[in-house]
């Protein structure tokens, strides 16, 4: 089964809501109420049709004549006159004047088929806009005649095989105020220009697309310096690169939590906390880093004067100026209120194309919302996220929460869109506010659990352990008192230990003292000991001679044996 | 041509001749292709024209099927298309012609009487 051949318009976003384009050899109704786009939609479809897809079109304008349709486009980048001069693009200016024609009695309209044909037998169209027919109800008034030649107009077209889109005004409770919608059948897109808490927000809708699938929601479009763009939500296309260079926070002790290394590149980063936790800070650390490396940072402020930033940031020691001076810093500032989402969105886009900057800064991306509802400014969010990433720049968002909501949700409900969550939290306790800092999410990375304190000083963002112990999470003056204690217990376990240590000495040396006595004792008591036994001997062997002379003297009879064995022994042991 | 005079006639409604009507009057009349819708445009204007215009009239007739850009340069939409070139105020009458009171009135051939009155 072949699939609808379709014809992209190369207008941004709306080939992905319509998955392809518009159907290729069949007539598209674009209807919307006056200034809407009707005509500008027309006009560069032709224009991209000519310029990107080879496809020479034929413009009829009904409304405008040739020379005004190339100066109102001509600001978007358009070179109509250009495409004209290389035969790529004919506009025929049809001019029908109230009044001027009288009628008298059955007409048709072939003189508009024969121009048309013309014109792309001129050029050999593939695409012709017809913007907008309904001028032809002003100037004829046989309506039934009208019917008839319109209907065979959209016929005609088809035979020819041109894609051909038709704008037409939209009518009270209809698509088109002359009900052109019955004759093209295939594809309508109804543009709107729709405002809401005063803000103007223009919106695309694909009414019908038959035989093919399409985007049903309404998307929100804006007109900026390249025509057109439809930006339609994420999910539609989740095709983006994502790469793995990682880039540094800027401060050493985030990027050691990181996994070591900071945020990857093109990632989006949420930081949240209240009011006054320093996600200013972190951002300006991450920017500073950025433009060391020598590449381009834009930030957006909600909240902030550009000066009053760079004053700020300079109290930290991070002086953002010289970046400035050197063209790779941009600061915008704005008020949310000051125009209505769409034109935001306008500026971010147009100010990231033209400056092409890395990093992508959003001081506070909450005040968003004050510009209008919250879904809106997710889906605001979700787009310009995805706008971001597409092109690779690594968005910074800042988003204020109040103290008493849930912290680990964050206004507009984009933390699910975010890669890096950190959050930064004011702790209370012994009478002063200290901020502690968490990874809550890092896609893709190692990501530290542990809480940090975090300290700014004249020197930037400082973060440092907390203490946790059986107490709980001590910071501030209480962890610093908790180290004292600590310190001081440490000092007095040490004392404690030479003290100990000096008296065993003592002891050891007293006792080699005595065992020297002892040993000296021990000496002459075994010196005395030998002594003795010599005197015994010789006593002994003294007695024996003794007694021997007697008993010679005596003159006894020898008991030879007792005397000779006793003898004997005794001298043996001797 | 009797039968066109006496149905003025008949119609009971005074129509006066226009003073431009001694002027020289250049006419183009623009068709498509030579269906039976345009011959029938081309009889009726020639006709028109002679019986009303005598010598003083000069008539053109264009195929824009032949030649589309005379279309676009006199802003052609519709076929039939008779525009009065000459005298000025251009005029530019669409549709068939078969009704010569109303072609007359159109070319300011004929002032109905009761518009000249008010």
């Amino acid at each position: 089964m072949g699939a609808l051949p379709k014809a992209p318009t190369g207008i941004q976003g709306l080939d992905q809501i319509t998955e392809g384009g518009l159907p290729q050899g069949r007539p598209t109704l674009i209807c919307g109420c006056a200034g809407s786009g009707k005509t500008l939609f027309a006009l560069e479809f032709l224009v991209r049709g000519a310029t990107q897809y080879e496809e020479p079109g034929v413009y009829m304008a009904f409304e405008e004549t040739g020379e005004e349709l190339a100066q109102n486009v001509a600001s978007l980048g358009f070179e109509v006159n250009d495409l004209i001069a290389k035969k790529k693009v004919i506009i025929d200016h049809v001019q029908i004047a109230k009044g001027e024609i009288r009628e008298m009695g059955d007409y048709d309209l072939e003189g508009i088929f024969v121009r048309l044909g013309y014109a792309i037998d001129a050029i050999g169209a593939k695409r012709v806009a017809l913007d907008s027919l309904e001028t032809l109800f002003v100037g004829l008034t046989d309506t039934a005649i009208l019917r008839a030649e319109l209907s065979r107009l959209f016929h005609w077209l088809k035979e020819r095989g041109v894609t051909a889109v038709v704008t037409a005004e939209r009518g009270d409770g209809t698509l088109t105020r002359h009900g052109l919608e019955e004759y093209v059948s295939d594809c309508v897109i109804l543009l709107d220009n729709r405002i809401s808490n005063q803000f103007a927000t223009r919106r695309v809708r694909v009414v019908k697309y038959r035989g093919s699938r399409h985007g049903t929601d309404e998307y929100p479009f804006l007109i900026g310096a390249r025509g057109i763009s439809v930006m339609p939500i994420t999910s539609l296309g989740l095709t983006h690169g994502a790469s793995s260079e990682r880039i540094g926070t800027g401060v050493p002790r985030l990027d050691a939590m990181l996994g070591g290394k900071g945020y990857y590149r093109g990632s989006s980063i949420l930081v949240s906390g209240t009011a006054g936790t320093g996600k200013t800070s972190l951002s300006a650390h991450l920017v500073e880093a950025t433009c060391r490396r020598g590449e381009r940072c834009l930030i957006f402020l909600f909240e902030e004067s550009p000066s009053q930033l760079l004053r700020n940031m300079r109290s930290i020691g991070i002086d953002l100026e010289p970046w400035m001076r050197k063209g790779l810093l941009q600061l915008h500032a704005a008020r949310p209120t000051l125009y209505g989402l769409e034109s935001h969105l306008v500026t971010m886009h147009k100010v990231t194309e033209e400056f092409k900057p890395s990093v992508v800064v959003m001081d506070p991306v909450t005040n968003l919302s004050s510009g209008g509802t919250i879904t809106e400014a997710k889906s605001l969010l979700t787009r310009l996220i995805d706008f971001f990433k597409t092109n690779q720049i690594t968005t910074f968002f800042t988003s204020l929460t109040t103290g008493d909501q849930n912290q680990e949700s964050t206004d507009v409900g984009i933390s699910s869109l975010m890669d890096t969550w950190l959050l930064v939290r004011d702790i209370e306790s012994n009478g002063e506010r200290n901020r502690v800092l968490f990874v809550l999410k890092s896609r893709g990375m190692a990501h530290s659990n542990q809480v940090r304190e975090f300290r700014l000083t004249d020197r930037g963002i400082d973060l440092m352990d907390v203490y946790v112990g059986p107490g709980g999470v001590l910071t501030g003056t209480a962890r610093v008192a908790q180290h004292a204690r600590e310190a001081a217990e440490a000092l007095a376990r040490q004392e404690e230990f030479h003290a100990r240590k000096r008296q065993l000495d003592r002891d050891c040396i007293a006792l080699r003292a005595q065992m020297n006595t002892l040993r000296l004792d021990l000496e002459a008591a075994e010196e005395e000991l030998r002594k003795i036994a010599l005197r015994e001997n010789s006593r002994k062997e003294t007695e024996i001679e003794d007694r021997l002379v007697m008993a010679r003297a005596r003159q006894a009879d020898p008991v030879v044996n007792g005397v000779h064995r006793d003898r004997g022994r005794k001298r043996k042991e001797v | 041509m009797p039968q066109v005079k006496r149905a003025l006639a008949d119609s009971a409604r005074l129509l006066h001749r226009a003073s431009s009507r001694r002027k020289r009057f250049m006419l183009r009349l623009y068709v498509a292709g030579t269906t039976p819708r345009s011959m029938r445009a081309i009889e009726d204007a020639r006709r028109l024209c002679e019986e009303y215009l005598g010598e003083q009239f000069k008539l053109e007739v264009i195929d824009i099927c032949q030649r589309p850009t005379l279309a676009i340069d006199e802003q052609i939409i519709a076929v039939p298309t008779l525009v009065r070139r000459l005298p000025e105020p251009l005029r530019k009458l669409v549709g068939d012609l078969s009704n010569s009171e109303r072609v007359l009135i159109g070319l300011d051939l004929l002032v109905r009487e009761d518009q000249k009155l008010t």
